[in-house]
């Protein structure tokens, strides 16, 4: 590194800024793009604005926290948006055929962590690319809700199961979910083995197998933990509107995946927190509003994605090249 | 691996198709027919040149979701040259393939110059390429293209569809590419080992450009003969064609880690698939029910094929 040889408080804050260099500049961009598109439309800081930034896309924050994780271990899940959109349905239909609550919340979410521990077993154990794996269930899952609705919609759910949209001490309950899951999984990867065996696996498969790690149980185990939040996201996505429109949600997993990219997590595997995920879903959550309130097609959404996941990868690349 | 072993996977793929087409055919007594068979032929045309590009790009190692994406974008470009920019409909054609094909080099010297993983460079060009097609198209859709158009998707030479003569010329092409030339065999090392290809003089990253340039051309391809079947044009065009592409790839035989795989088993692997996805269809599976049982049949073939690899102590 290229500091070592200053005063220890630059090298301290050299440290900082390397280890959460592009955490810093997603959360500097949030802050820039409430400043400058505010200045232009101060609708765009209104409470219902911000809320709707904030607790609508709190569920993708929380499916990039999975993510995250799935991608430090060397994998990828392209499915998530299929089982995002499977567990919304199951869990509305269980809520309106009049099950209690609690097993229309926690049945989904059992389903999704099975599911994706499946897949898990699958990718560890026969060594079949997880792309390929989740290519594959991403079309089970989809042709499957699809068969099993008929593309019908689900309305007159009780209110008691609308938790995303419950506002305990006057904050979203999407909120909630989103600050508490990032916070206990951040602490969960930096301070427990097996949220450290998640990086070593990811960095090095055959050098965390030497160092005592049984990398297929970790492997599994991060797609188990992946599905559990799908499934909370799931869940939030099913409870946040009056109606469950029981398809796939489109392009899903894009943002999801693209929100772990941006926020930090190396597409190599190895390195990312969870941290850049969510604000990185926030930051994709405020350009989509932003392009609204600018008068900008939001036709252009996508193609906007694109760009940014393009730029962080090649400055990801650029960045590994200079660290050699 | 020699030669009677390559040949073993096509083998149990022909007979496999055999019989499932021996089974839908009891199932329903439209599934073997000529107007069915030929009208099968002609809706796998676009996912078959995609496929060709795809065996290729999957021998090398790689992979490329962004295929439907550049379809989507060429299908649309086609429809706003003519249209929008007024340029006689040859032109926009041309214009538009051209355009397809640089997408498809634009990801290989992503993959190529930056050493971003095809897997990533591809992800991220198929959101940019689809979000391009639809900010330039907004949802509006372009259609009453002339008569003659529509030649490429509903037309016939000597009672079978156009395009199905342009997917077989393209067959016997990419098979004696990949079958019995440098090029080919370039494509086959560098899936086997690349650095061993590149330590032997092969011109790696040259190759892949190539591979993917070509994908780009054959979903462009594949757009024209979209719009003119379906006589429109619209941004969602070939969503999902990728993993279509993929699994007639995979299901054909060829590694998804690179280095084994033939034209015949791509061909053979698209025939099972479209004949399964018909016969079903024609024996009342709904459209959707299909798609499971693809699914199904991409992890169960790559799952068989890990499993013959394992036995044969690799």
């Amino acid at each position: 590194m290229s500091g070592a040889a200053v005063s220890p408080g630059r090298t301290n804050l050299h440290r900082f800024l390397s280890g959460y260099g592009q955490e810093i500049v997603v959360l500097l961009s949030i802050v820039a793009l409430f400043v400058v598109v505010g200045a232009i439309n101060p609708r765009f800081l209104s409470d219902t604005n911000i809320n709707s930034i904030f607790a609508g896309n709190a569920y993708i924050a929380i499916a990039a926290i999975g993510m995250s994780m799935i991608i430090m271990a060397g994998h990828i899940d392209v499915s998530v948006g299929a089982l995002i959109g499977v567990i919304a349905t199951i869990a509305g239909t269980l809520a309106v055929k009049g099950y209690p609550i609690w097993i229309a919340w926690s049945l989904p979410i059992l389903f999704a962590v099975v599911v994706n521990a499946g897949v898990g077993t699958l990718v560890a154990y026969t060594r079949i690319p997880s792309i390929v794996v989740t290519l594959g269930m991403l079309s089970i899952l989809k042709g499957g809700l699809i068969s099993a609705t008929a593309g019908e919609w689900i309305t007159n759910m009780p209110a008691e199961f609308m938790i995303a949209q419950m506002r305990p001490f006057g904050i979203p309950s999407a909120v909630w979910f989103m600050v508490a899951l990032t916070i206990i999984a951040s602490l969960f990867l930096r301070y427990t083995d097996f949220g450290r065996s998640i990086y070593a696996v990811g960095g090095n498969m055959e050098a965390a197998r030497a160092a005592g790690i049984n990398p297929e149980r970790t492997v599994i185990g991060v797609f188990a933990l992946h599905g559990l939040f799908a499934g909370v996201a799931g869940i939030l996505f099913a409870t946040q509107l009056q109606v469950i429109q029981s398809t796939v949600p489109p392009n899903l997993e894009l943002t999801v995946i693209t929100a772990s990219v941006i926020g930090g997590v190396s597409i190599l595997g190895g390195t990312g927190t969870v941290i850049g995920s969510t604000l990185a879903a926030i930051l994709f959550a405020c350009i989509g509003s932003a392009l609204i309130f600018l008068n900008v097609s939001a036709y252009w959404l996508r193609a906007v994605l694109g760009l940014m996941i393009l730029a962080t990868v090649l400055a990801d690349m650029a960045r590994r090249r200079s660290d050699k | 691996m020699t030669a009677a072993k390559l040949f073993r996977h096509e083998t149990i793929l022909a007979i496999l198709t055999v019989i499932a087409m021996i089974v839908l055919a009891s199932l329903s007594d439209k599934f073997f027919t000529v107007d069915n068979l030929l009208n099968q032929g002609r809706l796998m045309a676009e996912v078959g040149l995609i496929s060709l590009a795809m065996t290729f790009v999957i021998v090398t190692g790689g992979i490329d979701l962004s295929v439907g994406s550049i379809l989507g974008l060429t299908a649309i470009l086609l429809g706003v040259f003519w249209k929008n920019l007024g340029l006689p409909l040859p032109a926009a054609i041309v214009l538009a393939m051209a355009c397809g094909t640089f997408a498809g080099w634009v990801n290989g010297l992503i993959i190529t110059r930056f050493n971003v993983p095809p897997l990533i460079a591809t992800l991220a060009t198929l959101a940019l390429y689809r979000g391009l097609a639809e900010g330039i198209s907004e949802a509006r859709s372009v259609r009453g293209y002339p008569e003659w158009f529509f030649f490429f998707g509903q037309g016939e030479v000597l009672g079978v569809p156009f395009q199905l003569w342009v997917l077989g010329f393209a067959t016997l092409v990419a098979a004696v590419i990949l079958g019995l030339t440098p090029f080919g065999r370039a494509t086959y090392a560098i899936g086997a080992n690349e650095v061993a290809a590149r330590f032997s003089g092969i011109r790696v990253n040259a190759t892949k450009l190539w591979i993917y340039t070509a994908a780009g051309f054959c979903s462009a391809l594949a757009a024209v003969i979209f719009v003119s079947r379906v006589t429109t044009t619209r941004s969602d065009m070939g969503t999902g064609l990728e993993l279509d592409a993929i699994t007639a790839v995979v299901l054909g035989g060829t590694s998804i880690f690179g280095g084994r795989g033939t034209i015949i088993g791509t061909a053979l692997g698209l025939i099972l698939i479209q004949a399964l996805k018909n016969g079903l269809a024609l024996s009342g599976v709904k459209g959707d029910g299909t798609i499971v049982v693809i699914g199904l049949v991409l992890i169960g073939a790559i799952l068989v094929g890990a499993l013959f690899d394992k036995n044969r102590g690799g």
